[in-house]
């Protein structure tokens, strides 16, 4: 430690010199801190975000369901027991095969009845008739139907496969007899990614105004200001409509993916860039910012040591906020006809083909997409919760 | 006051004339129009006659003009092939795809969208306050983790589909029909007592699934606003010199957290006119939501254009309301403090 003394201080007559003592000086020696406390305020930010988070029990499960469903979507080729576009000519609308475990008080292992199809001439429906008589297990690890990898090259493996000889429709079939759970698990892909890459558009547009907003002040605050009131006013579903319906029809399904993405992030910036805009103004204020100031730092310095690592953590955890709006988003207009078109699966596609009451009726499993809506809405949510409790480590 | 009013209205009128130019600029974003579109098809087909009169449609609705002066016709500030007749001269415009005037083909639904939201903003306040109140004062209790569970669920359910399935619920078990906001045999009828009472019937779903994400998210936040008030000291002293629960209650910390409450309904204002166009797409609701999509689909623009208007008036008008309600509610927004 560096410790200043002024032996040769002005001897001034009749007064006793200053005196400082010179053996280093330790702050921490007088008090010394106990091990747990210590580790506290050594920690870093980062860590101390990452402990307080670790507390709020719902978010970390959540953050680790949103890890798994992620973790997976590089490899759904693998995850699903059928590729995307395999037809089962003689299984259409087949309900879904339940897993037993138990066959006749025997333990078999996971396995499935197998069923057929007859149509019922009486009431003009599709009757499957389950036999019971043989089970047939599912098998794990194995070589399924061909699939291109990525587009690269051909693979067979899957993690799960329908038994030798037999089907395994776990939510059932669609009207051209595809596996529905295999649509879902494809589906994710693009739904998924939807939200991150419309955050990201997002998050950029909303820390540029934000940014110049808070930073220039003046007229661009104010011009930028009531910009964001008026989007927020808006109502942005027919927004979200009228410019999904400016995208050309001619595009290919990959551009109109981007197409949307892109609209969902141009609206959904104002709160963020608000966000942005009111902490860099209450930062500006904050001691340590005087502080480093005083200290001599300079600006880039301030900004980028200081301030953006502070409100950084606050608009991560807003920005997961809004993730889930952009999803449901995205499944709104695919329903409606407006957002994604096939042959891009993604939840709200598959949502689209059960828009109608007889699909509630008779197919109610044509439904099931809304499951993994639901659940990924909720994680992000709780998790988003979670972080935005934690993003402020030191209240 | 009156100053106050006076200034929010000024600003409400600017707000709406840079919706208004985004909204055409929107419209006009995807290339050609629904007469170009129709003049090719029509002179493919050989239809000389009707491409005639197209072109005159495009002569006489300006459509020939650059884009600004087309935006200035349809607001009505500059004057058009036919003198000054835009929006403010109370013209809304003419629906090629139905061939005729914009306002009859938008008619009744306006008032039924009008109808429908109202209907949506009381049940949200019904419904909201006193089950926030409730889970705020027994906070933690089986009450409080109730509500919050329906309401995590009406925050991720996709309302389009909860239309859907309550939908076909309600016909099943208590006969109401299938879509629409009455029973088919009133859908010409005169206004009579049978007709009110399968309009409210028709209601019910379309306010619950409407309402259920906009009631979630108001009874979180009043929840949050009482819980932060009930722990300040003056509800403290005021329990302590012994009044009455519920007038210590109502009295002064709901009063306080209605204040955010308020302010909110400018917030959620946007989501459920949102929420009403789908849900109103789903149900097939006579409301504008139906025709939009038809007219985006159909690059009919007036149409589109008005409908979108309408559509931001109704929550910028929301909005004002809010904050005027804000203001005599709270003297500090209305003497222009901050």
């Amino acid at each position: 430690m560096n410790v200043i003394t002024h032996t040769k201080a002005p001897a001034d007559a009749g007064s006793t010199p200053h005196f400082v003592d010179p053996r280093p000086f330790d702050p921490g020696a007088s008090e010394p801190m106990a091990n747990e406390d210590e580790r506290y305020w050594r920690a870093s930010a980062l860590t101390l975000i990452w402990w307080k988070f670790k507390r709020h029990r719902v978010a970390l499960a959540s953050a680790i369901v949103l890890l798994v469903f992620y973790a997976m979507l590089p490899f759904v080729e693998v995850v699903a027991p059928y590729p995307l576009t395999k037809r089962h000519g003689d299984f259409l609308y087949a309900p879904p095969q339940p897993v037993h475990l138990m066959h006749e008080g025997r333990f078999v292992g996971p396995f499935v009845y197998p069923y057929s199809f007859k149509f019922n001439l009486d009431t003009f429906t599709r009757d499957y008739e389950v036999d019971r008589s043989t089970p047939q297990p599912i098998r794990f690890f194995c070589k399924g139907d061909t699939y291109s990898f990525w587009g690269l090259f051909d693979a067979s493996f899957h993690l799960v496969c329908a038994p030798e000889g037999g089907t395994m429709f776990l939510a059932g079939t669609d009207r051209l007899g595809r596996d529905v759970l295999s649509r879902i698990i494809y589906g994710a892909r693009i739904s998924l990614t939807v939200g991150l890459l419309g955050i990201a558009v997002s998050f950029a547009l909303g820390l540029l105004f934000g940014g110049l907003a808070g930073y220039l002040g003046g007229w661009v605050d104010n011009v930028i200001q009531r910009v964001i009131e008026i989007l927020r006013s808006l109502p942005e579903l027919p927004l979200w409509l009228a410019l999904s319906a400016a995208l050309p029809a001619n595009w290919s399904p990959l551009l109109v993916f981007f197409g949307i993405t892109i609209i969902l992030g141009l609206l959904d910036w104002p709160g963020l860039a608000r966000a942005v805009r009111s902490k860099l103004l209450a930062l500006r204020e904050e001691d340590f910012v005087k502080a480093a100031e005083l200290m001599g730092a300079s600006r880039a310095r301030i900004i980028g040591k200081h301030l953006i690592p502070n409100f950084m953590s606050h608009l991560i955890a807003s920005a997961t906020l809004s993730i889930p709006s952009m999803i449901l988003g995205e499944t709104a207009l695919s329903f409606l006809g407006l957002g994604l078109r096939p042959p891009i699966t993604s939840w709200g596609v598959l949502l689209n083909e059960a828009q109608n009451l007889a699909s509630v009726n008779l197919y109610p499993w044509l439904l099931a997409p809304i499951a993994p809506v639901v659940i990924v809405v909720l994680a992000f949510n709780f998790m988003g919760d979670g972080l935005r409790d934690a993003a402020d480590p030191y209240h | 006051m009156i100053a106050y009013i006076a200034r929010r209205l000024l600003t409400m009128a600017g707000t709406l004339l840079i919706i208004s130019a985004l909204v055409f600029v929107i419209i006009k974003l995807p290339p050609g129009d629904f007469l170009t579109n129709q003049i090719a098809e029509l002179r493919s087909q050989g239809g000389e006659a009707a491409a005639t009169k197209a072109a005159f449609l495009i002569k006489q609705y300006g459509l020939d003009l650059p884009v600004w002066k087309q935006y200035l016709v349809w607001i009505g500030v500059w004057p058009g092939p036919n003198g000054f007749s835009g929006l403010l001269q109370g013209d809304w415009g003419w629906s090629f795809e139905f061939d005729r005037p914009v306002n009859e083909v938008v008619g009744d639904t306006l008032w039924l969208t009008l109808l429908v939201n109202i209907a949506v903003l009381i049940f949200v306040h019904v419904v909201s306050i006193p089950i926030a109140i409730f889970s705020a004062v027994r906070q933690y209790s089986w009450g409080d983790y109730l509500a919050t569970f329906i309401g995590y669920i009406g925050l991720a359910m996709p309302n389009f589909l909860l239309a859907l399935i309550l939908l076909y619920y309600t016909n099943r078990w208590f006969g109401i029909s299938i879509g629409g906001l009455y029973d088919p045999q009133y859908a010409n009828a005169p206004w009579s007592w049978n007709k009110v009472v399968s309009l409210g019937q028709h209601l019910i779903v379309p306010t619950l699934v409407i309402g259920l994400s906009g009631t979630a998210a108001m009874i979180r936040r009043m929840r949050a606003n009482l819980l932060d008030e009930l722990s300040k000291q003056y509800y403290v002293t005021a329990k302590a010199k012994g009044v009455p629960p519920t007038k210590a209650l109502l009295k002064y910390p709901f009063r306080m957290a209605l204040n955010p409450f308020v302010a909110d309904i400018g917030n959620i204002l946007p989501h459920l006119v949102s929420g009403s166009i789908l849900v109103s797409l789903v149900l097939s609701l006579p409301t504008v939501g139906p025709i939009l999509l038809g007219a985006l689909r159909s690059q009919d623009q007036f149409l589109a254009a008005f409908i979108l208007m309408f559509v931001a008036i109704l929550t910028v008008i929301g909005m004002l309301i809010s904050d005027l309600l804000l203001a005599w509610l709270d003297p500090r927004i209305r003497l222009g403090a901050r």
